[in-house]
């Protein structure tokens, strides 16, 4: 066990922690944040995807103890209902999801992406989302959404 | 008081907020034997029972005249509560907006079936319908009573009971029994589940009436779940609460003969929880329960590797013996007599394989035990019978269980929920504590009950003037209900097995739904026994449309090779044999949106690498209509498919929500696209080898198709039938058909993966 220091969502949490549990468990259990979610373990599927300085990572696969001094943002830190992310906003406009329990992957790669590329092609959207899963089948909408906040985000 | 605590604590006030506590209980109940004002008669102030036959269990007017639906089918994201919501509030005259639809608590509704069938509107809906129409008309008979006034005489608007020649004379359903329960009996016809129907005297209305039902609402839960505020069954937490993981053996079908409980004794809080062959650990936080589970030493059963050596599966079913067979509906004509003596048979066998639910994420459960009573929170489809199987399994009356669902990672069927739960409450009663058990990947994916794998075969028999004279259709394979459609006894659940009691495999499958008439007709289909009597990864259940996609795609097959021999357009062929006049516009309206071209398949004017064909399927399914054309592109070299484009035409009688409508359509047909291209459950004779996404692919955003047009056909007048996985079932037959008219290769197996497609076309 050890004494680790997580910057998330703007806060500082201290928590006392096996340094190989992956974030996810950290996230989740120590500074209750429910989102992302564990879909596979296996960094194959984008559930527990957060934002470290900007990327998006796999939260199940990531020891705590690697995360240093990066700063964490999760879905909850994304945005608010009052200043969403293009993306969150995009993805009721367009009525995205089925389930909901991959849109935290979807949302936060997305979100990774659009601020970095503007005015992506179709194609880049698709390669720079290829491997996330989604098993209800809102692909459509997903393309859609992404779309939509592409545009907003001009 | 920390976060998790609060989450708890949020949890149980819902559900109080939902049930119990809405409503402040006044005095003593009324007799039904008292000479009473209507007003009395029709309203109280407790709760009468949570039974099929009491308005009360579907219905409530809140104090604010807000309204209470307390429904006991789920929504399993297609936005069904919406529809429930739409026609409730059409029938009671209230806005839209006032209605909550309060689904999956055992405390909070009757056994409506859960999610089942696609019958979440057909049936569930036509309840939730008739019990609010029954609640409008006692309404309206309070309010005569109230106003001095013969009922005729007044109408609703808004939740407001007015004369229709003086709306000035009013009253709010509010006033009429704000805050008090309906006391009305209903007329039930003793079912629960699916079939449960429990109308009053009230007729619904003339659906020319109807100004909510029909109407595009979106979904208030997306919302919610984007700014990550709502919480899945996988964030339950209680206070005291530990962590579960079970372990599976490697080779299916062994059982823990010797237990290492040392080897786990430096974790906090850890320990074993065996029973026979259920083995689960426990501990105080998550990670260590994930570390137990991989450190525990285990010494396994010497059990022989219970299935077909990887490659044999369909010469197993081939060779298997019939243990059911049954002819469905009545065989048309003579159909051995008739294929003795024709100028021609065309004959084709298709093969299916085992398909996984593989949800989003593993399934996940939280018991506790309190006083003898347990609670059980499932994402579940069908949590009344989770209450059930719980009882059952901890050996205890059912009304000491309740079981609250709570959104799942995704449900499809008779997925691994309904273990999850089960071993959630065998793990909380032998520790003493709440405990919350998550699968890993491997087991969800490895050890969920799988979709059957089958073979069907079809034959055709032609006349000398090229007339298709008999048709018969046969599958073979596992029965759909190896373990049954819910967990609601221990033979269906994998803790039951594991702790003694016997599978008990019934038999189940299906045949096509469609419309074809020929002079001789037989469908039949027959069931083999299972690879192993118990706790088995390839146990087959219930998958979405369960066995719909294999019959259609191996009938809808069949149906396009017979209009290739005869060389006639597909949709020329099927025209000339469907007789339903409803099935005739589904593939009229997908064919003339496609822009169908009336020609022959294959279409033989293609060279090249880079190849496109199109392709018709159509199915019914139990009521509904679907015919969807494929248009696809095949890339010879690789074998990759592009199902690029869709057109789909859906029939399902009146339409509740159009927009609900669509999205669920595009699911299924995307779904539909995995199953038929990547999904195929593998297995080696020990075990399951398909344990993650890497060896059970599904459809990657990069295959999406490039447009899914849909065709909506509304028949206000028929009541509604179901849309939750209709559309699925013609998908894979489709992209079959489309593949053969641009390369004439037929693949009669599925999936079509690249090296599948690859070696069919080499």
């Amino acid at each position: 066990m050890a004494q680790i220091t997580l910057h998330v969502n703007g806060n500082t949490h201290a928590i006392d922690a096996d340094p190989d549990m992956p974030l996810l468990y950290a996230l989740r259990n120590n500074i209750g944040l429910n989102n992302p979610h564990f879909g596979c373990g296996l960094a194959q599927c984008g559930a527990c995807t957060v934002h470290i300085d900007g990327e998006p990572v796999r939260s199940c696969i990531t020891p705590v103890s690697a995360v240093g001094n990066g700063k964490v943002v999760t879905l909850a830190g994304l945005g608010t209902p009052e200043k969403p992310h293009p993306i969150q906003q995009a993805y009721v406009e367009e009525q995205v999801p089925q389930c909901g329990y991959c849109i935290n992957g979807w949302i936060m790669t997305t979100a990774a992406f659009l601020n970095q590329k503007k005015r992506p092609t179709e194609a880049e959207i698709k390669d720079a989302l290829s491997g996330l899963k989604c098993r209800c089948g809102t692909h459509m909408g997903i393309l859609r959404a992404v779309k939509r906040a592409a545009e907003m985000m001009g | 008081m920390s976060k998790m605590e609060n989450i708890a604590q949020f949890s149980r006030r819902s559900i109080l907020k939902a049930g119990g506590a809405l409503v402040v209980s006044v005095g003593m109940p009324i007799g039904l034997d008292a000479v009473l004002a209507i007003q009395d008669a029709f309203a109280q102030g407790t709760k009468p029972p949570l039974t099929p036959d009491q308005l009360s269990s579907y219905i409530a007017i809140n104090a604010d005249g807000s309204v209470s639906a307390f429904f006991g089918k789920m929504d399993m994201g297609q936005g069904l509560f919406v529809a429930i919501g739409q026609m409730v509030a059409e029938e009671l005259d209230v806005p839209f907006t006032s209605v909550k639809v309060i689904m999956g608590d055992t405390a909070t509704s009757v056994n409506q079936g859960g999610a089942s069938g696609s019958t979440g509107i057909q049936l569930g809906g036509k309840q939730m319908r008739m019990a609010a129409a029954e609640a409008r008309r006692v309404l309206v008979e309070m309010a005569a009573e109230k106003l001095g006034m013969p009922a005729d005489g007044l109408t609703v608007r808004d939740g407001l009971v007015h004369a229709k020649a003086d709306a000035a004379k009013k009253v709010s359903y509010a006033e009429l029994i704000g805050g008090r329960y309906f006391n009305v009996q209903l007329d039930w016809n003793k079912e629960i589940g699916n079939t449960l129907y429990a109308p009053g005297k009230a007729k619904p209305k003339d659906p020319r009436e109807h100004s909510i039902v029909g109407k595009a609402i979106v979904r208030a839960d997306i919302a919610p779940k984007v700014y990550a505020q709502e919480d899945f069954c996988t964030d339950v937490k209680l206070p005291g609460m530990v962590h579960g993981r079970m372990i599976r053996p490697s080779v299916a079908g062994a059982v823990p003969v010797k237990v290492d409980e040392s080897s786990i004794a430096g974790i906090p809080g850890a320990k074993v929880v065996w029973e026979k062959g259920f083995l689960g650990v426990v501990a105080d936080n998550e990670w260590d329960a994930i570390k137990a589970a991989q450190a525990l030493k285990v010494e396994w059963s010497d059990a022989k590797p219970p299935f077909p050596n990887a490659g044999a599966l369909y010469e197993h079913i081939r060779n298997a013996p019939v243990r059911k067979r049954q002819v469905e509906g009545k065989e048309t004509g003579n159909v051995d007599d008739a294929f003795k003596s024709v100028a021609r048979v065309i004959e084709a066998e298709y093969e299916w394989p085992f398909q996984s639910h593989a949800c989003m994420g593993p399934a996940c459960a939280v018991a506790e035990i309190k006083d003898g009573n347990v609670t059980c929170w499932t994402g579940s489809q069908k949590p009344h019978f989770v209450r059930d199987g719980i009882a059952l399994t901890l050996d205890i009356p059912k009304e000491k269980a309740r079981s609250i669902w709570v959104v799942g990672p995704g449900s499809y069927g008779r997925s691994d929920a309904d273990d999850a739960a089960m071993d959630a409450a065998v793990l909380a009663r032998a520790v003493g504590k709440p405990v919350r058990v998550q699968y890993t990947r491997e087991q969800a994916t490895g050890w969920d009950p799988k979709g059957p794998a089958s073979i069907h075969r079809a034959r055709a028999a032609i006349d000398a003037s090229g007339n298709v004279v008999a048709y018969e259709f046969t599958s073979k394979g596992f029965s759909r209900i190896d373990v049954n459609t819910n967990g609601g006894a221990p033979k269906d659940t994998l803790a039951g097995h594991l702790r003694g009691v016997d599978l008990k495999s019934a038999d189940g499958f299906g045949v096509p739904a469609e419309s074809y008439e020929f002079a001789n007709k037989r469908l039949a289909w027959e069931t083999i026994p299972p690879l192993l009597d118990r706790g088995s990864p390839l146990r087959s259940a219930h998958l979405r449309d369960p066995v719909g996609p294999q019959v259609h795609f191996a009938s809808e097959s069949f149906i396009d090779e017979v209009a290739a021999a005869l060389n006639l357009d597909p949709v020329e062929f099927r025209l000339r044999h469907l007789k339903d006049a409803r099935d005739i516009a589904v593939v009229k309206a997908a064919t003339e949106k496609a822009g169908w071209q009336s020609r022959p398949s294959p279409r033989r004017d293609q060279t090249g690498t880079r190849v496109s064909g199109r392709g018709i399927a159509y199915a019914q399914r139990n009521g509904t209509r679907v015919a969807v054309v494929a248009e696809v592109e095949i890339d010879r070299s690789t074998g990759k498919i592009w199902a690029r484009k869709f057109t789909v035409a859906h029939d399902c009688g009146q339409i509740i929500n159009p927009d609900g409508l669509k999205h669920t359509i595009e699911g299924n047909i995307i779904q539909g696209v995995s199953r038929t291209l990547w999904e195929e459950v593998k297995f080696d004779a020990r075990n399951v080898t398909s344990i993650d996404w890497m060896t059970y692919p599904i459809l990657d955003i990069t295959e999406t198709p490039e447009s899914i047009d849909i065709v909506l056909i509304n028949h206000p007048e028929i009541a509604p039938s179901g849309a939750g996985e209709p559309s699925i079932r013609p998908v894979a037959a489709a992209i079959a058909n489309a593949i053969f008219d641009a390369t004439g290769v037929r693949i009669r197996r599925v999936p079509f993966s690249p090296d599948r497609v690859r070696q069919s076309l080499s």
